[in-house]
C-alpha cells in the first residue's frame, strides 16, 4: 500500500516522537517503527537529562559546552556543542511543559543531580546538571510524548519493518518496507524523511541494547551511498550487570555509589582523582577491564564490584527503584546490602548519519544537504558526543535536535512539493522480502549473528589494535558471503521473525564492516576508541572526523576536519 | 539442566485450531523465560513467534501467560518455577490471538488513546518560559501511575474484562488517566474524570486486585483506581456523597 505524507519519521523512539510532534503542528505526520513506538529503546534511558538549569547550584551552558567537548576527546563540532548546551534548558521547559513528571526538589523545582564528566567551573568539581525522573526518565519522557501524540493528531504505524529510502533524482520522497504482521509491502511517499532508527548495540555480544537496536538506519543510508560518519566510536558503558549486560546508570554513582576491584579498593581514585567514580565513561571502562587485565577483578574474574551499600535502602528506593528491582529480579541480590557484579556493556554509538544543525543529512566531504532526507538521535551524527558521550548528554540531544529537526522538516515540505516516487517502489520490497522467503542455503543467521557478536566483542570493543582489526574485517566480510547462502526455514507470511532477524543481521554486518573499518584507519587513540599500538591521541595533526563510504567494490574513508570554536584540544585529565 | 515448555502455537496462515507443542531446552536456574523462548526459536523451529525487545522489564514487548498467570517472559526466572513441572506458556487472555503467542494489541491501545480529551490542534506561538513549580508530596501522587510500561498483563487478568464481553476499559487505561488527574500541573481534570465515567469506564472495576496482583511493575493498580473512584465522587457528584 502506498501513503502520502507531509512527513515520514522511521523510528518512534525520543527522538522521532520529538521531531514528529513539533512538525505534526504544522503539516501531515506518519511514525513508522518496526516495534510498537511504546516499546523503543528510549524507554530503557535510565538516570537524567542534561541541562544547565542551575536549580541546585550555579551552573553555565558555558561549563556544559566544555564538559562536552573535553568528554568528546575534542572531536565533537564545537559550534553544534554550543547550540545543544545553550539551548537545553529551553529544551527541559518545553518537556516539563507538556507533562513529563520530573522529580522535584524542596522548592518544587526539577531536581537535579551530579552525572559523569559534568562539572562546575571547567573542570574544579562535579555540578548538579542532570534533570531526572528517578531512574526511569526515558520512559517518563516516552509517555508523555506518545500521549501527546495521540491527542495532536501523528499517525503511526506499528510493526512496519523499512527497508529502503526512495529517491527521485537526487531528492529523497520516501521510504519502503513492509508490515511485520502480513510481510505485505508498505510505500511511504513523503515531502521529508527523518532517519530516527536508533543504535546497532547487538552488534556485540554483552550489550544494553534491546533486541530492536540493530543498526538498520545506518545501512540504508549506507545503501543510498550516504557517508557515515565516526563509527569506529562505541560507547561501552562500565557498569552493566555482568553477564547480562543490563544497564546499572550512572546515576547510582551520582548517588553515591563507587566501584570496587577484587581486593575491595575504590580503584578509580588512581585513575581519575578528581572526578574518580564519575569520570566519563570510556576512561572508567577502560580501567575496568584495566584492573582486570591485571588480576585484580573480583575472585580473579572478568568482573568488578559497584557498591551501593552506602546509599542506604530508603535512597536506593526512591532514588533508584528500577535499578534496585533489575539487581534483585535478575542476580536475586539486595544492593543495599550486596555489591554488584558489573563490566562494561556495548551502550551507544557515538557516530552515525551526518547532518547539520537543522537535522538535515549531508552527503559527505562537499557538506551539502541530501534534499529530503533527514536524521536525528542516535542514528545521526552532529557530532556533539565526538569520541565519547557524556551520560544525559543522549537524551537532551533527542530533544534539542529532535525539535530542531522537527522545524526545518515543516520548512521543507511548505517549500518543496511531492516528487514522484520511482517506479514500482512496492517491488523492491517484494523482490528483497521473497528472495529470502524462497531462499534454501545452508547458513542460519542465528548462528551468523552469534559468530558476528563474537568477533567484535573479542577484537573490536573497548581495546583494539590493527592486526586484530585485519583479521576482523576479514571475518566480518566471510560472514557476509555466508549470509548469501542463507535458508529460512520459516516461509509464513504473518510475523515471520526469521526473516525480520535475516534483514536486521544484513544491516548489522555491513555496519559492523563500516565499524571495523573506520577503526582500523584511524591510528590514533581518542575517546573511547583505543588502540594498543596506537596509545597516544594524534595532537600533530587538526582532529578529523572519519567519512566512510560504501561504494559498490568496497569501503572508503575519507576525513573531515573538526569545528572547533572556544576550547583548543588539551590534555584530558579527570 | 534441561526444562521443558508447553508453548500454545496458532498459525493463522495453516491451522484451523490451535495446539500445543513440547520443546526440551537446556536452561540454567537464572535464565530468562526469554531466554529459553530465543533458544527455541534459534535452534529448534523458527517459526515461534512472539515480541520482545529491551529484555529488562521496561519496554512491555513480551507479557505472556505462563502457568496461567500474565507476565513478561524477561522478568521470569526459570527459578521462579517448578522447573521439575512443564512451563506453560501461552498468549495474553482475553487479546485475540495472531500467531503463537502474538496477540492483537491495538484493541488494548486504543483504550489508552480514549482516555485522552479531545484538544485542538494548538499551536505555541510563544515557547513556555519557565518550569512549573510541583511539590514533592503533590508530584509523589502519580508515582505510582508513571511506573506502567504498557504490557496488558493487568488487563489479561482483569475478570471484569471477561464479565463485561470486553468492553470494559481496563485497568491500564484508567490508571494512565489517573497520571493525569492526579497531576497538579493538569487544566483537563474534569474532561479526564467524565470520559472515565463513561459506560464500560471506571465503574465496572470492581476492585478484584487481580491487576495489582500481576503487575510486573508492582503497581498498586487497584488503590490507584478506588482514589480515582473518590476523587470523582468528590468533585462531580458532590451531593451523593
Amino acid at each position: 500500500m502506498i501513503h502520502e505524507y507531509d512527513v515520514v519519521v522511521v523510528g518512534g523512539g525520543i527522538a522521532g516522537l520529538y521531531t514528529a510532534l513539533t512538525a505534526a503542528e504544522h503539516c501531515r505526520v506518519a511514525v513508522v517503527s518496526k516495534v510498537h513506538v511504546t516499546r523503543s529503546h528510549s524507554v530503557a534511558a535510565q538516570g537524567g537529562i542534561a541541562a544547565c538549569l542551575g536549580n541546585e547550584e550555579e551552573d553555565h551552558w558555558e561549563w556544559h559546552m566544555y564538559d562536552t567537548i573535553k568528554g568528546s576527546d575534542y572531536l565533537a563540532d564545537q559550534d553544534a556543542v554550543e547550540i545543544l548546551a545553550k539551548e537545553a534548558p529551553q529544551a527541559i521547559i518545553a518537556l516539563e511543559n507538556m507533562g513529563v513528571p520530573f522529580t522535584r526538589n524542596m522548592q518544587g523545582k526539577i531536581e537535579q543531580r551530579r552525572f559523569g564528566g559534568h562539572t562546575r567551573n571547567y573542570g574544579e568539581a562535579p555540578v548538579k546538571r542532570a534533570c531526572y525522573v528517578s531512574d526511569r526518565t526515558g520512559r517518563a519522557i516516552m509517555d508523555t510524548l506518545y500521549d501527546r501524540c495521540q491527542t495532536i493528531g501523528v499517525d503511526f504505524f506499528n510493526e512496519v519493518f523499512i527497508l529502503k529510502l526512495l529517491f527521485s533524482g537526487e531528492h529523497c520522497c520516501g521510504v519502503a518496507g513492509y508490515d511485520i504482521a502480513s510481510c505485505k509491502p508498505e510505500v511511504f511517499h513523503a515531502k521529508a524523511v527523518v532517519l530516527a532508527t536508533g543504535g546497532s548495540g547487538k552488534i556485540f555480544k554483552t550489550t544494553s541494547n534491546g533486541f530492536a537496536s540493530t543498526a538498520d538506519g545506518f545501512a540504508i543510508a549506507m545503501d543510498s551511498l550516504i557517508p557515515i560518519e565516526d563509527m569506529e566510536f562505541i560507547q561501552f558503558h562500565p557498569t552493566g550487570i555482568y553477564g547480562l549486560g543490563i544497564l546499572i546508570s550512572e546515576a547510582a554513582r551520582a548517588e553515591g555509589g563507587v566501584l570496587r576491584n577484587g581486593s575491595g579498593e575504590r580503584f578509580m581514585e588512581r585513575y581519575a582523582p578528581t572526578l574518580k567514580d564519575l569520570a566519563p565513561r570510556d576512561i572508567i571502562s577502560r580501567a575496568i577491564l584495566n584492573e582486570i587485565k591485571e588480576g585484580r577483578g573480583v575472585e580473579s574474574k572478568d568482573f568488578v564490584h559497584l557498591d551501593l551499600t552506602q546509599i542506604g535502602k530508603e535512597r536506593l528506593m526512591e532514588k533508584l527503584p528500577e535499578i534496585s528491582s533489575f539487581v534483585e529480579t535478575y542476580l536475586g541480590i539486595d544492593p543495599s546490602e550486596k555489591l554488584i557484579p558489573v563490566a562494561p556493556t556495548c551502550h551507544y554509538m557515538m557516530g552515525g548519519i551526518p547532518t547539520d544543525h537543522k537535522g538535515r543529512v549531508l552527503s559527505g566531504k562537499t557538506e551539502t544537504a541530501v534534499p529530503g532526507l533527514f536524521a536525528v538521535g542516535e542514528c545521526a551524527c552532529v557530532s556533539v558526543h565526538g569520541a565519547n558521550r557524556l551520560g544525559c548528554n543522549s537524551l537532551i540531544d533527542l530533544v534539542v535536535f529532535g525539535s530542531r529537526t522537527g522545524i526545518s522538516v515543516v520548512k521543507h515540505a511548505e517549500e518543496k512539493e511531492l516528487l514522484s516516487l520511482p517506479p514500482h517502489a512496492e517491488n523492491i520490497v517484494i523482490n528483497k522480502v521473497n528472495s529470502l522467503l524462497s531462499s534454501n542455503g545452508n547458513e542460519r543467521s542465528p548462528v551468523l549473528r552469534a559468530a558476528m557478536q563474537c568477533v567484535m566483542t573479542e577484537k573490536c570493543s573497548v581495546f583494539r589494535n590493527g592486526d586484530e582489526l585485519e583479521q576482523t574485517l576479514d571475518q566480518i566480510c566471510q560472514l557476509e558471503k555466508r549470509m548469501r547462502n542463507i535458508g529460512l526455514e520459516n516461509k509464513g507470511k504473518v510475523f515471520n521473525y526469521e526473516l525480520q532477524e535475516a534483514l536486521e543481521l544484513e544491516n548489522m554486518l555491513k555496519t559492523a564492516r563500516a565499524i571495523v573499518f573506520s577503526a582500523l584507519q584511524r591510528k590514533e587513540s581518542r575517546g573511547s576508541h583505543y588502540r594498543n599500538d596506537f596509545p597516544e591521541r594524534n595532537d600533530q595533526e587538526e582532529p578529523r572526523h572519519s567519512l566512510v563510504n560504501l561504494t559498490p567494490k568496497a569501503l572508503k574513508v575519507t576525513y573531515k576536519p573538526v569545528f572547533i570554536t572556544r576550547f583548543t584540544p588539551e590534555k584530558r585529565r579527570y | 539442566m534441561k526444562i521443558t515448555l508447553k508453548v500454545f502455537r496458532f498459525n493463522p496462515e495453516t491451522d484451523m485450531e490451535p495446539h500445543y507443542d513440547i520443546f526440551n531446552v537446556e536452561a540454567n536456574l537464572n535464565d530468562r523465560v526469554l531466554d529459553c523462548l530465543n533458544k527455541i526459536r534459534w535452534e529448534q523451529d523458527s517459526s515461534l513467534a512472539y515480541r520482545m525487545s529491551c529484555a529488562h522489564g521496561i519496554c512491555g514487548s513480551d507479557a505472556v501467560s505462563i502457568n496461567g498467570i500474565p507476565a513478561l517472559a524477561c522478568q521470569k526466572l526459570i527459578k521462579d518455577y517448578d522447573y521439575t513441572q512443564e512451563l506453560l506458556i501461552e498468549p495474553l487472555k482475553f487479546f485475540t490471538i495472531i500467531n503463537d503467542l502474538i496477540v492483537d494489541m491495538e484493541p488494548f491501545f486504543k483504550t489508552i488513546k480514549s482516555i485522552h480529551p479531545n484538544h485542538p490542534m494548538q499551536t505555541q506561538d510563544k515557547p513556555p518560559e519557565k518550569e512549573r513549580h510541583q511539590s514533592i508530596e503533590e508530584r509523589g501522587k502519580i508515582n505510582d501511575a508513571i511506573k506502567c510500561i504498557l504490557c496488558g498483563c493487568c488487563v489479561a487478568a482483569c475478570p471484569v474484562i471477561l464479565e463485561q464481553e470486553q468492553r470494559f476499559i481496563g485497568p491500564a487505561a484508567i490508571l494512565r488517566s489517573q497520571k493525569y488527574i492526579f497531576d497538579s500541573r493538569s487544566t483537563d481534570v474534569i474532561e479526564r474524570m467524565k470520559i472515565m465515567e463513561k459506560p464500560y469506564g471506571i465503574w465496572g472495576c470492581k476492585s478484584y486486585y487481580m491487576c495489582t496482583i500481576v503487575c510486573p511493575k508492582k503497581i498498586k493498580v487497584t488503590e490507584q483506581i478506588l482514589k480515582t473512584k473518590k476523587k470523582i465522587i468528590q468533585e462531580l457528584h458532590p451531593k451523593s456523597e
